[in-house]
């Protein structure tokens, strides 16, 4: 007899989506999907509002990393206003931008790696959900947990400075920025008390990646072998090939390494990227034009841009990309659970970059925007936390917004999380008469990796509840368990 | 709009006698000193001030939203209500008389006046995180003074339009609450007023004559998005152009910059 598996909540993930698992009658997987199941509607409620809230007005989106979508917008309004695609800014205006961008980076991989993934390899994946969270490692993993707190908020506190507020600020206006960072601020940053300080946020970065490295040497089949398939892989680099958070060109490559898109000029981005709508879901496809709709899906996040960069320009990440590079004997990576190697690799960056930043100059220079002649449309990209942003406005003559589409980094990741989700359906429920909790959270733990933002990626809003259900051919529900987000 | 302006220029005229007939008032009292009270403290106003400006001059804030310092007051919102007698009346418009015993901060005022906002905030539709007044905004920090938590009216949800076919400003009617601010205080040099109120009652807005607005310099387009209790006119191209913690409400809130 056939069966339907429904999952829902997914926790520890931002938003709301639920997974269903398809079953035949001899128990073997016929069909698994993840839906996107809330709707928000920012890109038509956007329209008629002037263009320069949009920095403003689409980061609400989220809480989690607002900051992303902030910067993205202000990156499309520096287009509209002819301050260039990224390039055109101030020093002051564009050094203020990376600092509150790689400050955002910092927290927001400390906040998945701390808060959200590290229960799963702390206390494994079948362990009681009752200590398998971020209570459970406050109280058995002391250090870490306030290591975790620590770093997430001093990310926080560059944001703060940066915006204005720690989260939902307006320090990115169209052109440039709306302040400078005074000297006290960035003492602050440099020579803050214990453990707030940028050397400390080094040390731990790397700590938190000897921990990881540790984990894995332990745990190897488990960390090498979940949920691998080959994927394209998509992300901003930098002209040169560096690793670049904040702009640069567009560039995709196959699972074998080999470049599909070659460092394009993202402001025409839809030349390369469509967008698929299935009737299941309230989050789109994207895929490579080029590719087609059944192949031209990708990966983008931390896996995507260290396998799309060349390099890092940062001394001890570039020291850890070697190492991480090495491991695939430099071929594309395409585990999973990779992806938290790849992420801490970057909190590194994040946290090189940001002390790089703040002995810049630059930062108190008093010339925040720039201005030229102004354009209708603009395109902005950032990579933020979980991957490629993209905001596209269309104007009209008196300013207004008329059009606007945004592609979320999750939204990116939406094929490959469905792939990730039929490979541990496939290994995990075939033939199982019963549905354990472990079984429910290898699916989780699959999603999680990849840090969805689902609030984000449908323009949707709640936690991710979970909830499976065993369902007969006719429909009929056979079993079901539930956990709350 | 014809009938509006000049409702508008009749109301002018009447506050001008007004004033007029308590400044002579106040000559028969030689400009001497005015004693007056207001909440237990002995206080004295100049002869032709109303209780708004002379409670200011005393220190003690009244609640304003269409009263705007060197403006011609207008006694619309109601915001400055008080007691005098026993009677209510609005602060901004009735001039201070000698031995006058006033109540202001005293609870059925401070309440009627938490609803007044309340009642403003769910008439028109007001998305504080994402307005560009959001801290500079009389209306938000309103709000905020009268810790107002939840709004114990229903939203009304108007369908109210984005005009953006001026030159230098535009205006957002969903914000708007018809203060008339910008019509008494936004003038041109010669003299005439930029904006005015057009439709009837719950359909009235704000509109501005296009072609004095296609002229006002951007100074002028400043003063009148600044004079503004809340979003409804913006300055085109200068969106959140001063940081948080640099905002007129970010240090203190309103009222600390009178109360003493």
């Amino acid at each position: 007899m056939g069966r339907k598996i429904t999952i829902e909540p997914v926790t520890r993930v931002e938003g709301h989506g639920k997974v269903t698992i398809l079953l035949d009658d001899s128990g073997n997987v016929s069909q698994s999907r993840f839906h996107i199941v809330e709707f928000r509607g920012f890109e038509r409620f956007v329209q008629g509002r002037p263009y320069w809230e949009m920095p403003v007005l689409t980061q609400r989106l989220c809480g989690i990393c607002p900051v992303s979508h902030h910067l993205a917008a202000a990156k499309a309004t520096d287009v509209i206003v002819g301050a260039g695609t990224g390039e055109g800014l101030t020093p002051t205006g564009e050094k203020m931008r990376r600092l509150m961008h790689y400050g955002q980076m910092f927290q927001s991989h400390s906040l998945h790696f701390f808060h959200l993934a590290s229960p799963d390899l702390l206390f494994g994946i079948d362990a009681d959900p009752a200590i398998r969270n971020v209570i459970g490692v406050a109280m058995k993993h002391k250090d870490l947990a306030v290591q975790g707190v620590m770093m997430r908020k001093f990310g926080q506190e560059i944001i703060r400075a940066t915006a204005g507020k720690k989260i939902h600020g307006t320090g990115a206006i169209p052109g440039g920025i709306n302040k400078n960072l005074s000297l006290k601020e960035r003492d602050e940053f440099l020579k803050g008390a214990d453990p707030l300080n940028i050397d400390k946020m080094i040390q731990w970065a790397q700590a938190a990646l000897d921990f990881f490295k540790g984990y894995h040497s332990k745990n190897r089949s488990m960390i090498d072998n979940f949920a691998v398939f080959p994927s394209n892989h998509l992300s901003l680099v930098r002209k040169d090939g560096g690793l670049d958070l904040y702009h640069g060109v567009l560039r995709a490559v196959s699972p074998e390494g080999k470049k599909i898109l070659n460092d394009v000029d993202y402001q025409d981005y839809y030349n390369h990227i469509g967008e698929e709508v299935r009737n299941w879901s309230y989050m789109k496809f994207p895929y490579i034009k080029s590719l087609g709709k059944k192949n031209g899906w990708y990966t983008v996040g931390p896996l995507a841009r260290l396998n799309t960069c060349d390099f890092i320009p940062t001394p001890l990440a570039q020291k850890e990309f070697e190492t991480y590079k090495a491991y695939t004997g430099g071929k594309p990576n395409n585990s999973t659970m990779h992806m938290h190697w790849a992420r801490l690799i970057e909190t590194l960056h994040a946290a090189e970059m940001i002390r790089e930043l703040l002995l810049d100059k630059d930062l108190q220079g008093t010339k925040l925007t720039a201005k030229g002649a102004k354009l209708r449309e603009g395109v902005g990209l950032i990579e933020a936390p979980r991957g490629t942003l993209f905001h596209h406005y269309k104007i009209n003559d008196q300013d207004q917004v008329i059009m606007a589409n945004l592609i979320v980094s999750t939204t990116n990741n939406n094929e490959p999380m469905n792939q990730a989700v039929a490979y541990v359906a496939k290994s995990e429920f075939t033939g199982k008469p019963e549905i354990t909790e472990g079984m429910m959270n290898s699916v989780e733990v699959a999603i999680r990796a990849y840090d969805p933002c689902l609030s984000c990626a449908t323009h949707a809003i709640g936690s991710m509840p979970l909830e499976m259900a065993l369902c007969g051919p006719d429909g009929k529900i056979i079993d079901v368990k539930r956990k709350q987000g | 709009m014809s009938t509006s302006k000049s409702k508008t220029k009749a109301k002018a005229k009447h506050d001008v006698k007004a004033k007029a007939k308590s400044k002579s008032k106040s000559k028969s009292m030689k400009s001497s000193k005015i004693r007056f009270e207001i909440d237990g403290k002995e206080c004295t106003a100049k002869p032709g001030q109303t209780i708004v400006e002379a409670a200011r001059d005393n220190g003690v804030y009244i609640p304003v939203l269409c009263w705007y310092e060197g403006m011609e007051p207008a006694g619309i919102c109601r915001m400055c209500m008080v007691k005098v007698g026993g009677r209510t009346m609005p602060g901004c418009t009735t001039p201070v008389a000698e031995g006058m015993i006033i109540e202001s901060d005293v609870p059925e005022l401070e309440d009627m006046r938490k609803a007044m906002v309340e009642m403003l905030f769910v008439e028109g539709n007001h998305l504080c995180p994402t307005c560009e007044k959001s801290g500079n905004c009389d209306l938000q920090a309103l709000g905020y003074r009268y810790r107002m938590m939840v709004p114990r009216f229903p939203y009304q949800f108007p369908l109210r339009l984005v005009d953006a076919t001026y030159t230098k400003i535009m205006i957002d009617n969903n914000r708007c609450v018809q203060c008339r601010r910008c019509i008494r205080g936004i003038t041109t040099k010669d003299g005439r007023h930029v904006f005015a109120m057009t439709k009837r009652s719950g359909k009235s807005t704000i509109v501005a004559d296009r072609e004095l607005e296609a002229k006002i310099s951007d100074a002028l387009a400043k003063k009148a998005m600044d004079q503004c209790p809340v979003g409804a006119i913006l300055k085109k191209e200068t969106g959140f152009a001063l940081p948080i913690g640099r905002r007129k409400y970010d240090k203190a809130p309103i009222g600390t910059e009178v109360h003493k």
